[in-house]
């Protein structure tokens, strides 16, 4: 659906990353983690198009005034990389951004008895925190995030208070352990037998690293993918990622806006 | 006051008001009819269809400009089977005129594709796509030489009795030569323009954004160069034309029928207001209630030169 929300906070969380919480629709309430929303930053044209965002969260809060029906909220968690995000940076309270949400396919929330890993590098970590409120309660979960340094490790105090297992790890070691979040993610993968399944979201080497573990421990995997889009529907096919079947012969192009942004590690070709 | 007459006839195909949404914007139609209420545009014109289904280019296919964007999808579609089968049913539930863009490789594959439509109760009309910049094959270059155009349009003429509306394109010396190639041809109608070509650079890896160095550009950005082409061709010509080129506003559309279009696609817009094309068939009504104009067909070609 689309809507007209209003900017409710937008903090600045490390540097160069923000959060913002907008009023939202409550059917809302109803998204499932991995969804995204299309954010309209200006009613101009330049940036020109919409920008997508992964749901960091959805909920609802009572009303500020007695008798009146709770509000619903949604959170992004977003990086400034561009014009578009440098724009939604500067909104305040009070100010306005027109939204199309919720779109694309979640996250399979799969079997309760298996333990749930999520992977997030840097920003990539937005999805990662709706999908673990959600698994909390139902399933084990463990969090494994990766940054480049302390300063791209978001959110953490977020996961720990759901009562997720938090492990952080940096590339120069400022934070947490030193090196590959993923390196550290296949030592706990690999070290007891029972079911898996990971869930992961972030830069593209580190997913083909987590579809790697994945493939070579036999446990099952879903990515979200991250892609410029035009229209998040799936009419202007500018986000197309290959499918497992692609081929010069046999084209197997699959839209991260509809079909995903979530996918089976196994329907996508990695190479 | 009586509501204004917004309806409009393009090669018969009768529209209850000017606005179409362009071809590659809007899917099929189907993936837009939660946003948009399709019984208030005029026409659907759908994604660009071949033969057998086509994979499109690499990506990236898409990169915003200023007041625009560039896109190289490269004509990835369904292919004709898979569209009669799956999307045709959807089609059929809308009361709304679909027009069915296509493009081939040869001159024998327009006939082809012409006269497999041809038999489609739900096709109301046919957009031949002769000037896509994003592939080798498969349009642009009968869209680049009168006499290729020529070719093209006669053998679809002959290989249907539905209306053929031929798209062009702006990447030429002469849009207006490009024209009367068509109308010698018997196209029943022309609409312009399709996407100019441009590229995007990467100044830190020094390299072209798109996957295939250049693209089409369209949005705002290209509004000028449309309005000049719709206006140089539609005086050109005696069949209907329709303007196409960075609409976003009911204004903007009424620009384009001064210059002489019919009627008018909207593309870009699509992306960034899925409702584009109902608010500004909205917007062009309001305006003609508000100057006391009771017929939208007043306006077509009366720009004072």
């Amino acid at each position: 659906m689309q809507f007209k929300a209003t900017i409710i906070s937008n903090q600045e969380v490390s540097p160069g990353y923000f959060r913002m919480r907008i009023t939202a629709h409550p059917e809302l309430t109803g998204a499932q983690p991995g969804q995204f929303v299309m954010v309209r930053v200006r009613d101009a044209i330049d940036p020109l198009l919409r920008r997508p965002f992964g749901i960091f969260d959805v909920g609802t809060v009572p009303s500020e005034y007695p008798g009146c029906s709770s509000a619903t909220y949604l959170e992004m968690l977003y990086k400034v990389v561009g014009k578009g995000t440098e724009t939604l940076s500067t909104y305040h309270h009070g100010d306005h951004v027109d939204i199309i949400a919720p779109l694309g396919t979640g996250f399979d929330l799969g079997d309760p008895e298996e333990e749930k890993i999520l992977v997030g590098g840097g920003v990539g970590i937005a999805p990662l925190y709706y999908l673990a409120k959600t698994l909390v309660g139902r399933s084990r979960v463990r969090f494994f995030l990766g940054g480049r340094t302390r300063d791209d490790i978001l959110c953490v105090t977020e996961f720990e208070r759901l009562g997720v297992e938090t492990y952080v790890s940096t590339d120069d070691g400022t934070l947490g352990d030193r090196g590959l979040v993923t390196d550290v993610m296949e030592r706990h993968v690999r070290e007891d037998g029972r079911k898996k399944t990971i869930y992961a979201c972030g830069p593209m080497p580190m997913l083909k690293a987590v579809a790697g573990i994945a493939r070579q421990t036999g446990t099952s995997c879903q990515v979200s993918l991250e892609a410029y889009m035009a229209c998040g529907m799936g009419a202007c096919l500018g986000c197309v990622v290959k499918g497992r079947d692609h081929g010069d012969e046999t084209p197997d192009y699959r839209c991260v806006c509809k079909d995903g942004p979530v996918f089976a590690f196994d329907q996508l070709m990695w190479v | 006051m009586k509501r204004p007459d917004l309806s409009v006839e393009i090669a018969g195909i009768k529209l209850r008001n000017p606005v179409m949404t362009a071809s590659g914007t809007f899917g099929y139609g189907e993936e837009f009819a939660a946003y948009v209420n399709l019984e208030k545009i005029g026409a659907i014109i759908t994604k660009g269809l071949s033969l057998k289904p086509k994979a499109g280019n690499p990506t990236p296919r898409i990169q915003e400009t200023t007041g625009g964007m560039l896109n190289a999808i490269g004509l990835q579609n369904v292919g004709i089977d898979a569209f009669i089968e799956k999307k045709v049913p959807f089609l059929r539930t809308v009361n709304t005129p679909a027009i069915v863009n296509f493009f081939g490789n040869t001159v024998e594959e327009y006939a082809e594709l012409a006269e497999r439509l041809d038999k489609i109760p739900e096709v109301a009309g046919m957009e031949i796509n002769i000037s896509c910049p994003n592939v080798k094959h498969g349009g642009i270059v009968f869209g680049t030489e009168p006499k290729a155009a020529y070719s093209v349009v006669k053998a679809v003429r002959e290989a249907t009795i539905k209306p053929v509306i031929v798209k062009l394109s702006p990447n030429v010396t002469d849009i207006v030569e490009m024209a009367w190639a068509c109308a010698d041809a018997e196209a029943d109608a022309l609409s312009l323009i399709n996407t100019l070509t441009g590229m995007a650079i990467d100044l830190k890896s020094r390299r072209p954004i798109l996957a295939n160095v250049t693209g089409g550009l369209s949005g705002p950005a290209v509004k000028p160069v449309a309005l000049r082409m719709v206006w140089q061709v539609a005086k050109a010509v005696k069949i209907p034309v329709i303007g196409i080129g960075g609409i976003m506003s009911g204004t903007d559309a009424l620009e384009f029928m001064l210059a002489g279009a019919t009627a008018v696609q909207v593309g870009t817009a699509n992306f960034l207001d899925p409702a584009a094309s109902e608010r500004i068939a909205a917007e062009m009504e309001q305006y003609l209630v508000n100057n006391g104009i009771t017929d939208v067909k007043e306006l077509i070609g009366a720009l004072q030169v």
